[in-house]
């Protein structure tokens, strides 16, 4: 304990309450009382309605959900796996060119994501790789930009891996495949699935290269809320919000449970 | 610990292993890297595919190269002053003059890098634009023709939302680096007399530098690149780097001028990465 006065403690936690009110807990309250605010003249809104739900998921929103949930698993899957491959072949490189080979593997997380959509608009414009306006080219760009996150948990995760269970099951003349089947993946496991559920998260909240590459017919949730708000709509806005706020916790919670129950925690 | 293990650890059999990295590498190098090249070329060529150097001089002394460059710097080092301050303060009283409910509050905070950057700006709409809570409140309290508060269209709007967004970026590390505080030495401090303001600055800010640092880079980093509260916000007058790409490329498909500006954007970024990934591996983050 720094404080030891009763007075000072309490001027502390009036400091952080405030602090955390203003910053944190006071945008999350207002976009939850927006979607479902009525009418809204004065300080607080005039009643309480669901009304701003019902239109947006009679509205674009189900499309919107659906495209998001689809893009951020299809890419989170390919980051997975493509992380964890990288992050397991790279312990078979030499010292020098791991760690070379580590940094490039990161770069992807250093490049602001609207010249991630620009590059693959300038190199999939033209044939043979004509990719502009297809569904697959807003994946590509999701898992460019998670693949970073992906490798770095996966890797993160197998420095902390103790060696001595892969080492044993090798001298007891497990072949490589089997000892990685059944040895080092279901060791890491949960740094997988936590790895997953962090690029799903990332990919449900993705605009900036999203806005530079999504064809008209797969509009991910960052881009329909955008548009809702550039028309004034921000009700509706504030809604859709709140569903993709909705979907991403109850993902990663649902995610937390499943490595608890599997690791036994 | 582990790694001493591994050193003096008989090597698994690594010969035919190398060549496994060959795959993902290809799929990064394919999907990644060449369009970053390919940017750098378009940065030559003008959009019928003529070289046209000149115009990198051109967009490189434009006044909205500038502005946009001047106020993308100008955020960033506010908003990472910010987040700095506000996080050192937030975490300084979570590990140090805890709560009931401090290590659920941490967690909440924690839970602020998975949700979308936009949600804040599209919060501060409500709270702070001219027909906001705070504004409508000052006005029927004071009986004001217009609304007194305008920051949040103005580049301070960008700075308050991004150290909302960034702030859990420092938080994260700094609760990990105070966590390996010595108690007993604070302890043993405030019993001889010190006051919790020198014990802070002679024990706990030493202990905390590397994670400001390195916290600190990430910043600098994830606020240079930030998109998503700039266009929410959408003030005439703030224009950042990746706003003006956007605006080029999609709005007047101007894509040398993209390419230009994106080359330029994306060296400052790589350059701030270097930094971290200095600061992180030098300082043992």
């Amino acid at each position: 304990m720094l404080v030891w006065s009763r007075p000072g403690r309490i001027v502390l936690w009036v400091l952080f309450a405030l602090i955390f009110g203003v910053l944190f807990l006071a945008p999350l309250a207002v976009i939850l009382l927006s979607s479902l605010a009525d009418q809204w003249n004065g300080v607080l809104p005039n009643g309480l309605t669901t009304e701003h739900y019902t239109d947006v998921i009679r509205g674009a929103a189900w499309n919107s959900v659906k495209a998001s949930l689809i893009t951020g698993f299809l890419a989170s899957a390919l980051a997975l796996v493509s992380g964890t491959w990288a992050a397991l072949s790279l312990r078979l490189q030499g010292h020098a060119l791991k760690r070379l080979l580590g940094l490039l593997f990161f770069i992807p997380s250093a490049v602001p994501s609207v010249s991630v959509g620009l590059g693959l608009l300038v190199a999939f414009s033209h044939p043979p790789l004509l990719l502009n306006g297809t569904i697959a080219i807003v994946m590509i760009a999701h898992f460019v930009l998670i693949s970073a996150f992906t490798f770095g948990n996966v890797s993160a995760g197998l420095a902390r891996l103790s060696p001595d269970f892969e080492q044993v099951a090798s001298s007891l003349g497990a072949r490589p495949a089997y000892r990685l089947w059944h040895v080092t993946l279901p060791l890491l496991a949960p740094y997988l699935v936590a790895a997953f559920g962090l690029s799903f998260a990332l990919s449900m909240g993705e605009l900036g290269a999203t806005v530079m590459v999504y064809p008209p017919g797969w509009v991910t949730l960052p881009v329909s809320i955008f548009s809702l708000t550039d028309r004034g709509d921000i009700f509706a806005g504030a809604a859709l919000t709140m569903i993709l706020v909705a979907a991403t916790l109850v993902l990663l919670l649902g995610l937390e449970r499943i490595t608890k129950r599997a690791t036994g925690a | 610990m582990s790694e001493a293990v591994a050193l003096h650890a008989p090597a698994i059999r690594r010969d035919p292993g190398k060549f496994w990295i060959v795959p993902p590498a290809a799929l990064l190098v394919l999907l990644f890297f060449y369009p970053l090249a390919l940017i750098a070329r378009q940065a030559f060529l003008d959009d019928s595919g003529v070289a046209n150097a000149a115009e990198i001089f051109r967009v490189l002394h434009s006044r909205f190269f500038l502005n946009a460059l001047i106020n993308t710097v100008t955020i960033s080092v506010a908003a990472t002053a910010g987040c700095l301050i506000v996080g050192l303060v937030l975490a300084l009283i979570l590990a140090f003059v805890p709560f009931p409910g401090s290590s659920f509050i941490a967690r909440l905070i924690d839970t602020f890098i998975a949700l979308p950057t936009f949600l804040v700006t599209l919060a501060f709409t409500f709270l702070y634009g001219s027909a906001g809570m705070l504004n409508t409140g000052l006005m029927e309290a004071f009986s004001l023709p217009l609304p007194p508060v305008d920051f949040l269209y103005s580049t301070w709007g960008v700075v308050l939302a991004e150290v909302t967004v960034y702030t859990p970026f420092i938080l994260r590390p700094l609760l990990a680096a105070f966590s390996l505080v010595d108690r007993g030495q604070i302890e043993a401090a405030s019993v001889l007399g010190a006051r919790p303001f020198r014990i802070v600055r002679q024990v706990i800010l030493p202990a905390a530098i590397p994670a400001l640092i390195a916290g600190g880079s990430l910043c600098l980093l994830l606020t240079v690149n930030e998109f998503g509260i700039v266009l929410f916000i959408g003030a005439k007058g703030v224009i950042t780097l990746p706003l003006l790409i956007y605006g080029k490329a999609i709005q007047e498909s101007a894509y040398q001028v993209a390419c230009i500006i994106a080359v330029v954007n994306i060296a400052l970024s790589l350059g701030l990465f270097g930094l971290y990934r200095f600061a992180a591996g030098r300082l043992g983050v």
